[in-house]
């Protein structure tokens, strides 16, 4: 009995190749199906599976494609919409029409539209602010997205390299060990450095070790570890005011806004934001795994490389400026994802405007929910941030990763 | 035609020499298995060959070196199906296969590309999945999306690194049907890495037989499979039957040495091929 399924089986199976072989045209282009399984089930209708026409496969990309660009266009308009009413918050209250108007008059003075005291709070005070929020926002996004896609880590986040204790060493020591060699800069410029040299330094460590993702992280945590100790030494040492500014300066706060700020931080995100959006279906690639990339022809070491110098960059500038704004980095990326898909052609451009409408909602309630008093941003992006993306967690209900 | 041609390839990793002096040549239109015990350098010589690794000696493709060819050019002609299947987080199938046009495609995806990774998955029977998320695919259909991409690359060879280790047997023939349909429609050379002899010995046109890293030996299934061969590179006693043609490895187990009957399974197997 036994011996006779044997034959049997070996029978079937090559009856059924055979029959695969005569209905598969060696010549065809036309669209003939090479499942095996296809061929199989002609025998056994229960093996039978649908399979999607060319015009179908087609037309549900395109559906998919529709639905990532709707996307993006929707949350522009959010952001839009939501510097309307972030700018018609304050102590002076102003009503939407008069916030477009003003903003439409300043964008294009040859309109006629009188000037008015709205005109100064808006475009001197608010809008300031405001643009520094957005700009932030998306660097902090943009930099998120390309840490997790080229470390293939969902928990990765701008300050996973030691970025955020570097600046705050930096800072520390301009506030605590007085280094001013950049006067009112200081600050600033310190951070911006020290966060820019941890970067390199990691770099150097992880290059010797082939710019893995693993090499990477462990490079960025040593490193990490290493400067928070010179912080809390310095801390340490530092009088109770001292201590109290570092303190207030890692919370983060887009309060150091004005237009030249907010210019020095535009032009670093215009020049590595589109420059990541260049290499974005690599980094998509490379998220398959070294081996796929390098395979699919992709120099795997010199994008990894060029891409977290340009995402560090990002959040160099924005630390330096604004201090440690967590969370926008780690979440506006899942948050795009979630909505549209792992490709890096939109997921890119999808966490700028996410990441920048959420620091844009976290300041808005940071600096009217107690006002006249206005709390760090870092504070109220996790305070909003995460009800928000609990929500959105919660209702996906396929498998994170 | 392309001919591929594997000459005096040695690879080693600090302090472990994996392969030796490895040479052989395919053709087109040919399928090549690679088999061994594990550890014999199988997977090294793939990822070798599609040059993940740097060897030693020199690969020629149409009498080019691979070795110092530009990385592009060099996905343009040699698709990898791995063994293992991962793609980007949240990709779906369409996307992952997408990643196959990378070499040829600009930074906008063109409509033929498109077209050409709908024609893939339609041939492939996974067309019904192209939206689907790639993570949720079982091993079997991440195998065929995997090879859809490789397809989608058009190259004139195709690695396979041991694509049916993890499928049930209907799926292991689904596979090598395509990829033999393929190499013979496309004229495109094949190297595939397997450890199941008897599928090595039904698709594949010649085979190279590693062990420890250098060319036991090489050859047509037939003259390649015989007890003694088995039992000194697999350190295996076997039977070797002939079912349609095509040696059949049947290996015996310790508590069957001396007990075995070979005429207990020629009987059954001794059928003509189908015309």
């Amino acid at each position: 009995m036994i011996k006779f399924k044997y034959s049997t089986i070996i029978h079937t199976l090559f009856q059924n190749s055979n029959i695969a072989s005569q209905h598969i045209s060696m010549n065809d282009h036309q669209g003939v199906s090479l499942r095996y399984c296809e061929v199989m089930s002609q025998h056994n209708p229960e093996n039978s599976q649908s399979n999607a026409s060319m015009s179908e496969i087609q037309s549900s990309y395109y559906r998919y494609h529709s639905r990532k660009v709707l996307f993006l266009l929707s949350v522009s308009f959010g952001i839009l919409f939501l510097v309307g009413i972030a700018a018609s918050f304050g102590s002076y209250e102003l009503d939407l029409v008069s916030v477009y108007t003003t903003i439409f008059a300043g964008i294009f003075p040859g309109m006629g539209i009188p000037e008015s005291v709205a005109n100064t709070i808006i475009w001197d005070i608010r809008l300031p602010r405001i643009s520094m929020a957005i700009v932030c926002g998306a660097s902090l996004g943009v930099a998120g997205a390309i840490l997790q896609g080229v470390l293939r880590n969902p928990l990765a986040e701008p300050f996973t390299l030691g970025i955020s204790s570097a600046a705050a060493m930096g800072a520390s020591l301009a506030i605590i060990g007085g280094l001013k060699l950049f006067g009112a800069y200081s600050v600033v410029l310190n951070a911006f450095i020290s966060a820019f040299l941890a970067t390199m330094v990691i770099y150097s460590i992880a290059k010797s070790k082939g710019m893995t993702p693993e090499a990477i992280i462990l490079a960025g945590i040593a490193i990490m570890f290493l400067l928070d100790a010179v912080t809390s030494f310095m801390q340490y040492l530092g009088t109770a005011e001292q201590v109290q500014a570092v303190v207030f300066w890692m919370m983060g706060s887009v309060s150091v806004a004005n237009w030249e700020t907010v210019f020095i931080v535009f032009c670093i995100a215009v020049i590595a934001i589109p420059y990541l959006i260049y290499k974005a279906s690599d980094l998509t690639i490379i998220g398959a795994g070294d081996e796929t990339a390098h395979s699919l022809g992709i120099n795997v070491e010199h994008v990894r490389m060029r891409t977290l110098i340009f995402a560090a960059l990002l959040t160099a500038s924005v630390t330096a400026f604004c201090g440690i704004i967590g969370f926008v980095g780690l979440v506006s990326p899942h948050i795009t994802r979630m909505a549209i898909g792992g490709d890096n052609r939109y997921v890119i451009p999808g966490s700028a405007l996410v990441g920048g409408i959420l620091l844009l909602g976290a300041d808005t309630v940071a600096r009217t929910i107690l006002a006249p008093m206005i709390l760090p941003v870092g504070i109220m992006t996790a305070l909003v941030g995460v009800p928000f993306f609990m929500f959105l967690f919660m209702r996906k209900r396929k498998e994170l990763w | 035609m392309v001919n591929l041609e594997i000459n005096d390839v040695s690879f080693s990793y600090p302090g472990a020499d994996i392969l030796h002096n490895i040479t052989f040549s395919i053709g087109p239109g040919e399928m090549t298995g690679l088999i061994g015990p594990n550890g014999s350098g199988k997977s090294t010589l793939i990822k070798c060959i599609d040059t993940i690794l740097k060897p030693k000696g020199s690969i020629l493709l149409s009498g080019k070196d691979i070795l110092t060819m530009p990385r592009v050019d060099l996905a343009k002609s040699i698709g990898l199906v791995p063994q293992h299947g991962t793609s980007a987080m949240d990709s779906t199938v369409f996307e992952t296969v997408l990643m196959g046009r990378r070499p040829h495609a600009a930074w906008r995806i063109s409509e033929e590309d498109i077209n050409k990774v709908a024609h893939a998955l339609e041939r492939l029977g996974i067309g019904d999945m192209a939206m689907r998320d790639f993570s949720s695919l079982s091993g079997g259909q991440k195998q065929m999306v995997l090879l859809a991409r490789a397809i989608c690359q058009e190259p004139e060879v195709l690695l396979l690194d041991e694509p049916t280790s993890a499928l049930d047997i209907r799926h292991q023939l689904e596979v090598l049907e395509i990829v033999n349909h393929l190499v013979k429609e496309r004229n495109m050379s094949a190297i595939i890495a397997l450890h199941d002899l008897n599928l090595g010995a039904r698709y594949t046109d010649s085979m190279v037989m590693l062990r420890q890293g250098v060319i036991f030996s090489a050859g047509s299934p037939v003259d390649l499979y015989t007890p003694e061969m088995i039992e000194e590179v697999y350190g295996v006693k076997a039977e070797i039957i002939s079912v349609l043609g095509k040696p059949h490895v049947v290996p015996i187990r310790p508590v069957e040495y001396g007990h075995f009957r070979p005429d207990d399974f020629k009987a059954e197997v001794s059928m003509e091929i189908p015309a």
